[in-house]
């Protein structure tokens, strides 16, 4: 059943110094060989088994550096998986992984599901029968959510081009197949020239969402947090405490921080971008005005925001204007100084109330569940931060990838003149593609729908 | 039986309950096989009898009667005999959703089964009521029936079509009966359910016929038939036949209106049946209901044979009270004075829950006893003939202590029908439709032959005549082709001037014959004349040929998934596994993998709602199955 060679990061991403990119199978000492240049020129298939060769990755297509690495080839069976096996060790940090996995992948390996390569160390004798139930408990334990948890760590955004691009397509491919099914009902034809234009359509949606899905982006940008609340609030302390450095300045002066700060944490995995702003309030000072209007600016672009109330004093207009332009966002509300004589009333906003987290920046109350609420926002969850979101993500754009191939070849196939049930070949490989992404099935929902939309049937 | 006195009326290897055309298949491959085989049918009368549209084939039908043909079966033999027109489906599309349909004459069909069937040496045909099956220690033993006649058995194949307890539906009128006014089987049913066994209530419909000397079909569009005639058997050269055309007509809004006023008429619409009928059958009002911003529908007027004047009205199924028929069907331009000579009805039936079934057919719960046909939830003559004849030849292939003849989904469409029932279940009458097989390119009706002769060779119901002319057109296949690459062509005056004729790009550098009929433009008969050596050839060789080669890069592809598919499709599950037992199976995967007990993994990995996740885990406990056995021996 193993045929096909898979790779995966076998360190935590993101984590530590070094980062280790595990390739295994079949091909695993051919596919490394292509994009390995060693230090002393010579090709990894001519190197020793079981030594650590100094070199560079190199993407063959862009002739560009991924990263410097030591590779070790390890011949089968004697390793992990009784497989052949290449490592790749790295930089540490997702970047650096995710290029390499990123290579691979177009040289033709796979991203190994979780435990697999222990169920292939399994499968191939290699683990002893006792440890069988331990496999089976790995196997089943995260993936059996997988499509649930990979699409929800999706950004709404995302998942939506996504579900209406599959809707194009299987209104594309309800039509054909319903004239191919029904030839002689008065449904309109499905032409050549008409899957030649939808076909170029979906494409170029394709090369958007790939764009945005580069999952490069969110890590090395993170995700967009941005600090609100009035001024002296304590967004400032918050940033602080967050980065654990004293870079904005912090006083008891109300519009101190007359600009945004941006500043990058990686916060146990989940990396952020945090903006601190300007405190928002009504204002003269036209410096300050700058200040107020570029914070309520970022609104649209953060990811998430992080909304500090004063607890020792009374809701003002303010933090009223500040809750409904942050209405739609996904926003964490914190209510901090609670070390101080609580004055503040929420009688309006009860699911403010229910929702806001207590905390002390300055007394270092509370502040635990404010890194827990972020991390929980983002993987829904799976609280113990690993590598999730970065394979699922992964995953998704190359899925895409390979969807968008399909398409494209649909286009070519028109250009060779091939017939309807061809495209629609190379129309079901791009849906199943997006199938494995949103979990759907395909032939099931393609009968309702031709049931559903077309009138036909003797 | 309670009161009847039953004696001894034989006693057989198989038995097969119905002779529609699950059962006629299924009864002539058990005899074909060498088994001494009985029909019992409610009328020798209606033997094959085609109760609703007059005719056989058509998208996804038309390949499953070619692999029937391929296989050894009788079906395409009774079409091309019964076949009073012929058409091609899809022509404008590529060959592998090419589909033939014929209309066909139905008393010339059922009178050229019945010979076939009286023929045949190892069968017997009766007329009479089964009522119960005879179940010893979980194997069938015996068939009981209405007169006390019992017939001992070591197999049987139930085919009972829409017989069982089946219940007449016409406006309020609702009476027990069975299809084309014939009884019903009423007894049955008790039976299968006394034995555990899980059953249904389905429903299907079919038009009024009328009197042709009563419309006027110079008002409709007339629909002729082909000028070829492709015969459906591999082993018939040509049909002749001078073709019958039909005629197309549309409801309008006065059709429309009259159902719109008449709908609380209607049982269905008046929640009066509980069975669940097929979508792509709708009734008329169905389709007025449905899809009510459309101003009108098609009607096909067929006509039912060559010898009498009822015409079938095809896509105008009703369930409404005749009297309402009778106004719907005067509002067609052309049946405005129609007289109705019989009615339209809709007919309610039991069927069993096909996922009770093993993909041989056979019931998980009870030995040597099989199903085919509408009885396991399908719809259709075709579909209920390739069931007939996959249970057929596995009855025999278990008595035999042989395998089970299974097709994959990647083989045939039979495959794919039998394993959607089996795996999938269904919830209303399952149709055959090309988009259903995943492997389209490869399930042509062209290659039905050179896909599945052999196996019905082997399973021993293709004839020795049949398989020397299959193989003799697989040799002339491989010979031209390895011709075709041979020989190479050079770029002179006479082939470019070919080239610019054919509009195709000139030749640079030499290439060869099979390469060249690689580009769509060019054709196996244009390069004639520049083929100086070419031998006789066989139209339908050459047909092969060319789709093999402008196919080709699509058929890699397809071949390159069913690679992928074959590797799930035959790691085998043990028949005696315990879901329970499997750690790490959520509970929904065990509950789905007892009641389906799937024999694969890739069967596993299609029921709805066992995860990846859980083939996974299935994949190391059959490893770690494997290897505790081991270390036992």
């Amino acid at each position: 059943m193993n045929t096909d060679t898979i790779a995966a990061s076998a360190t935590y991403p993101g984590m530590s110094g070094i980062g280790i990119v595990r390739v295994s199978g079949k091909n695993a000492v051919s596919i490394v060989n292509d994009i390995f240049k060693s230090k002393n020129g010579k090709k990894l298939v001519d190197l020793k088994n079981r030594m650590m060769y100094y070199g560079w990755i190199v993407d063959p297509d862009t002739d560009k550096v991924a990263d410097e690495v030591l590779v070790v080839s390890m011949k089968a069976p004697n390793t992990f998986t009784k497989e052949d096996v290449v490592e790749i060790n790295c930089h540490g940090g997702i970047v650096s992984v995710e290029m390499i996995l990123n290579i691979l992948m177009s040289k033709g390996a796979r991203l190994a599901e979780r435990g697999e390569f222990t169920k292939r160390a399994f499968l191939n004798g290699r683990l002893d029968l006792t440890q069988a139930e331990a496999v089976m408990d790995l196997v089943s334990s995260k993936t059996r959510n997988s499509f649930d948890l990979s699409m929800r760590q999706l950004e709404g955004r995302l998942s939506k081009e996504i579900k209406d691009i599959r809707s194009s397509l299987m209104d594309l491919t309800s039509q054909i197949e319903v004239n191919i099914d029904f030839p002689e009902y008065d449904e309109e034809e499905m032409t050549i020239e008409n899957i030649k234009n939808i076909s170029r359509e979906i494409l170029k949606r394709f090369d958007k969402l790939i764009k945005s899905a580069d999952t490069g982006k969110i890590y090395k940008e993170g995700i967009k947090t941005l600090i609100l609340g009035k001024p002296n609030v304590g967004k400032s302390s918050l940033m602080n405490y967050l980065l654990n450095e004293n870079r904005a300045i912090v006083t008891e002066i109300p519009g101190t921080t007359r600009d945004t700060i941006e500043e990058f944490v990686n916060l146990a995995g989940v990396p952020l971008k945090i903006i601190d702003t300007a405190g928002i309030r009504y204002t003269d000072d036209e410096v300050e005005k700058i200040g107020v209007k570029k914070a309520l600016d970022k609104i649209d672009e953060a990811d998430l925001i992080l909304m500090i109330f004063d607890a020792s004093k009374d809701l003002e207009g303010e933090d009223i204007m500040i809750i409904k332009e942050i209405q739609n966002k996904k926003v964490i509300y914190l209510l901090n100084k609670t070390d101080l004589q609580e004055k503040i009333d929420f009688e309006n906003f009860q699911k403010i109330k229910e929702d806001i987290i207590k905390v002390s920046i300055k007394g270092n109350k509370g502040l635990e569940s404010i890194e827990n609420k972020i991390k929980e926002e983002f993987l829904k969850g799976a609280l113990d931060v690993d590598d999730d979101v970065i394979v699922s993500n992964m995953r998704h754009k190359h899925l895409l990838e390979k969807s968008k191939k399909s398409m494209e070849d649909v286009l070519e196939s028109i250009e060779n003149s091939l017939t309807l049930e061809c495209l629609e070949v190379d129309i079901m490989n791009s849906l199943e593609f997006l199938g494995e992404i949103t979990g759907e099935s395909i032939r099931d929902d393609l009968m309702d729908k031709i049931f559903a939309e077309f009138c036909i049937g003797k | 039986m309670k009161d009847i006195k039953r004696f001894i009326a034989g006693s057989y290897d198989v038995v097969v309950i119905g002779a529609g055309h699950a059962g006629c298949e299924a009864a002539l491959a058990a005899a074909r096989m060498g088994k001494k085989t009985v029909m019992i049918t409610l009328s020798l009368d209606s033997l094959a009898m085609m109760p609703c549209n007059p005719s056989i084939g058509g998208t996804g039908k038309g390949h499953i009667v070619k692999e029937i043909d391929a296989l050894g079966g009788q079906m395409a033999f009774a079409t091309d005999k019964a076949m009073i027109q012929f058409k091609l489906l899809n022509t404008s599309k590529g060959p592998a959703v090419h589909s033939s349909r014929a209309q066909t004459d139905k008393r010339i069909y059922h009178v050229a089964m019945k010979q076939a069937i009286e023929d045949e040496y190892n069968l017997d045909l009766v007329q009479n009521e089964a009522t119960e099956i005879d179940v010893v220690d979980g194997k069938i033993v015996g068939i009981n029936t209405k007169t006390g006649a019992y017939f001992e058995t070591k197999s049987a194949i139930l085919c009972t079509g829409t017989y069982l307890k089946g219940k007449i539906y016409m406006g309020e009128v609702v009476y027990e009966g069975g299809p084309g006014g014939l009884f019903p089987a009423n007894e049955l049913s008790a039976s299968l359910i006394e034995n555990d066994i899980v059953l249904k209530r389905f429903k299907t419909g079919t038009p009024a016929r009328v009197h042709r000397d009563t419309i006027d079909l110079d008002k409709m569009e007339i629909q002729n038939g082909d000028p070829e005639i492709i015969p459906f058997s591999f082993m018939n050269d040509k049909v002749e036949v001078d073709q019958i055309p039909c005629h197309l007509c549309y409801t309008n809004a006065k059709t429309h209106e009259i159902i719109m006023d008449n709908l609380s008429r209607s049982p269905l619409y008046a929640g009066k049946m509980e069975g669940v009928g097929p979508r792509y059958c709708p009734s008329m009002e169905d389709k007025v209901v449905k899809f009510s911003d459309k101003p009108k529908h098609q009607v096909f007027v067929e006509p039912e044979g060559l010898d009498t004047k009822e015409m079938y009205i095809q896509g105008f199924s009703t369930s409404l009270p005749e009297e309402i028929q009778i106004a719907m069907y005067r509002t067609i331009e052309g049946m405005e004075n129609c007289k109705i000579m019989r009615p339209a009805y809709a007919i309610e039936y039991d069927c069993i829950d096909p996922t009770q079934l093993k993909r041989s057919l056979e019931i998980k719960s009870i030995e040597n006893l099989f199903f085919a046909g509408q009885i396991n939830g399908s719809s259709g003559y075709e579909e209920a003939a390739g069931q007939g004849l996959v249970a057929g030849l596995n009855a025999v292939l278990k008595l035999n202590g042989k395998e089970a003849l299974i097709l994959d989904r990647s083989e045939a469409y039979i495959g794919v029908l039998i394993d959607d029932l089996v795996t999938k279940g269904t919830n209303e009458p399952y149709r055959m439709m090309t988009s259903r097989a995943e492997y389209r390119l490869v399930l042509r009706q062209d290659n039905a032959d050179l896909r599945l002769t052999e196996k019905g060779y082997a399973a021993g119901l293709v004839t020795q005549e049949r398989y020397k002319k299959f193989i003799q057109k697989k040799n002339a296949i491989d010979t031209e082709v390895s011709r075709l690459k041979k020989i190479m062509v050079t770029p002179n005056a006479q082939v470019q001037a070919l080239f610019e004729k054919l509009k195709t790009v000139p030749l640079k550098a030499p290439m060869s014959m099979y390469e060249l009929l690689r580009r769509p433009e060019v054709s196996y008969d244009d390069l004639k004349e520049i083929d100086k050596n070419r031998p006789e050839v066989d139209k339908v060789v050459i047909r092969q040929i060319e789709i093999q080669i402008k196919y080709e890069g699509y058929i890699k592809k397809q071949f390159k998934q069913i690679e992928q598919f074959k590797r799930m499709e035959y790691k085998n599950i043990p028949e005696n596994i315990e879901y329970e037992e499997v750690k790490g199976l959520r509970i929904e995967a065990k509950q789905k993998l007892s009641k389906i007990r799937p024999d694969s993994l890739g069967q596993a990995s299609r029921i709805s709602g066992v995860s990846p996740a859980d083939v996974n885990v299935l994949v190391i406990y059959l490893e770690q199955q494997k290897r505790m056995k081991k270390e036992d021996e």
